[in-house]
């Protein structure tokens, strides 16, 4: 679905733990958005001239009976998040959306393991209503450091036919990294499909997990991002060179000679953990399955 | 919308623009991509990404850092080289309708001059802008843009192969941009883009690091806007008559008459298209409003009616 630009009210803000929760009244996003897609948002008319600042879509209410809202998890971390956890009721945010490349749901019913970590969970809550309306088995592992940031547990205990929590500081579920538990959960579960998202280094761990067991996984990725339609060039992420969720043959990963840098607004945010160039950024490849 | 819209119209080294008002080279991909937010026949022209011979990777991220008013970035000329730009972008555009200045980079005036020669005659090319600002492999790597004598051989390897109109793109970062404007000139480019973004650096306080991967990166956006119409106001005084893209932190119409009364010919919307996907659309209409407002029937009226005195 085409992209739109809107002038959105806010219609609440909510603290959710150590995030914020913004709901927009935006009817022309929420109508086509799929999970895994994102807003692109700017607060306010400033003329500073500020850039505008991603975020995936955490909720959708089309519009129809309900007025047609798109809600978001932000994460205060400089200016620009800044202002847009102060706007109130009635406010007015631009937004453009939805952009970006969506999950790709499985084709039959199957069990499905979604890996979220810190706020980057907020997609995979869009994610699971739709594919329980698909009848997919959906199982959830989230993580963060700290209990506090660990985004909306009761909410993916709802949604989820099970749910495994992991903190780095062990105040909340299991001591240790949200990608711990992943390897027994998928042969436990038997899910067939693996869903993550979170920082660089979780995606990269989910995606070798994934990747030795033969599951196919797909990440959505969180890169810095101007203009989030395509044109800066700035969000970009090497690739292998078959790129997109697509399998790349197994000799063409981590090699410079065969990857290409693909921007993450338009190819992702949503990439098979398989073809990303995991060496290039410093993590650990996925091994391939046999 | 634009139905009462008077005719904003202007000639541009020979070729008619339905509006002053172009997308800037590496602010608006290579054109397909904003096919869905604006109408690409109806906007004044798309200048392309810069294209090299050979396909570029780009730097390492990050390659962009907000900053005051604007943003810096080090992109490293990601593009896919010129034969897929011709057999797609370009043929996208073409078809589509658009009014494209194919915006050239290489290494060397030979390298300027094949490209020049590849693009010369493909359909839908109306002209040529040739990016100075970057690396001369011949010369340690010094900006072609900075030196009079470099950048007025690149000019004149590609005016030697294409009958195109070929626009130089300078930079502000030089002592005396005047110099650099008449090499180019009588090296044989018909106008001149002016300016590029202005090379500038950011660090992160916290991790006592460079923000930017490449560590120096071009600053744009309306940071540089009156530094642009400097530029411009100071080649119109010295060179007049020579047709001026002007370029530099125009999110707004009235941003664009500020060029076009010091004397630019046309204007280019570039960071603004990352925050306004229709920038180019909107800067044109203000651009209209402001006409009407002064009482100005087209916008090549504009640099006879500046007072330069306050």
């Amino acid at each position: 679905m085409t992209p739109v630009r809107e002038l959105c009210e806010v219609l609440e803000r909510r603290r959710v733990g150590a995030y914020h929760a913004l709901t927009l009244v935006a009817p022309g996003i929420a109508e086509g958005a799929r999970p895994g897609q994102f807003v692109h948002l700017l607060a306010g008319q400033d003329r500073s001239f500020p850039l505008r600042r991603p975020f995936s879509i955490h909720r959708v209410e089309r519009p129809g009976a309900a007025l047609g809202t798109v809600e978001v998890v932000l994460d205060v971390v400089g200016a620009g998040t800044l202002a847009l956890s102060r706007l109130r009721p009635h406010d007015v945010v631009d937004a453009l959306g939805p952009l970006g490349r969506p999950f790709d749901p499985p084709p039959e019913p199957a069990g499905c393991l979604l890996v979220g970590g810190g706020y980057g969970t907020a997609p995979l809550f869009f994610l699971a209503t739709e594919l329980r309306v698909r009848r997919c088995r959906v199982d959830f592992v989230i993580g963060a450091a700290t209990s506090s940031r660990l985004l909306d547990a009761m909410e993916a205990k709802r949604l989820g036919h099970s749910l495994t929590v992991a903190t780095d500081d062990g105040s909340a579920g299991r001591r240790g990294l949200v990608t711990d538990p992943v390897g027994d959960l998928l042969a436990r579960t038997g899910a067939a499909r693996v869903y993550a998202c979170g920082p660089m280094p979780m995606l990269a761990a989910v995606s070798r997990v994934a990747a030795a067991a033969g599951v196919p996984c797909q990440v959505a990725v969180e890169e810095q991002m101007a203009c989030g339609t395509g044109i800066c060039f700035s969000c970009v992420l090497p690739v292998g060179a078959s790129g997109g969720l697509e399998p790349s043959p197994a000799g063409d990963r981590g090699s410079s000679e065969v990857t290409r840098m693909a921007r993450s607004c338009l190819e992702g945010p949503v990439f098979d953990g398989a073809t990303i160039a995991w060496a290039e950024l410093g993590l650990p490849e996925p091994e391939l399955s046999r | 919308m634009t139905a009462e819209r008077r005719d904003l119209s202007v000639d541009l080294c020979g070729v008619r623009l339905t509006t002053p008002v172009l997308a800037a080279s590496g602010c608006f991909g290579f054109g397909g991509e904003m096919a869905g937010w604006v109408d690409l026949a109806a906007i004044g022209g798309v200048v392309t990404k810069s294209v090299s011979l050979e396909s570029r990777r780009g730097r390492p991220t990050p390659r962009m850092a907000e900053t005051p008013s604007g943003m810096l970035n080090a992109i490293g000329l990601q593009n896919p080289g010129v034969e897929a730009f011709c057999a797609g972008d370009l043929r996208f555009l073409a078809d589509a309708g658009a009014t494209v200045v194919a915006s050239l980079v290489g290494r060397s005036p030979e390298e300027f001059g094949r490209l020049a020669a590849r693009l010369d005659g493909e359909p839908g090319v109306a002209l040529v802008e040739v990016n100075l600002s970057c690396p001369n492999v011949e010369h340690r790597g010094e900006v072609f843009a900075t030196d009079p004598e470099a950048a007025a051989a690149v000019v004149r390897a590609v005016r030697r192969a294409t009958g195109t109109p070929v626009l130089a793109k300078l930079t502000a970062d030089v002592t005396d941009l005047v110099a650099v404007a008449r090499a180019v000139m009588d090296a044989g480019a018909d106008g001149l883009t002016l300016i590029n973004t202005l090379l500038g650096m950011a660090v992160d306080t916290g991790r006592r690091r460079p923000r930017l991967a490449a560590v120096t990166g071009g600053l744009s956006g309306p940071a540089i806007r009156p530094v642009a119409v400097r530029c411009v106001w100071q080649v119109a005084q010295a060179l007049p008559g020579v047709p001026i893209v002007g370029t530099g932190g125009i999110v707004t119409g009235e941003d664009a008459a500020e060029f076009l009364l010091v004397g630019a010919t046309a204007v280019a919307v570039g960071t603004g298209n990352f925050v306004n996907p229709r920038a180019v659309v909107e800067v044109a209409d203000g651009l209209d409003h402001y006409l009407a407002a002064q009482g100005v029937s087209s916008p090549a009226e504009l640099p006879a009616l500046f007072k330069a005195e306050r």
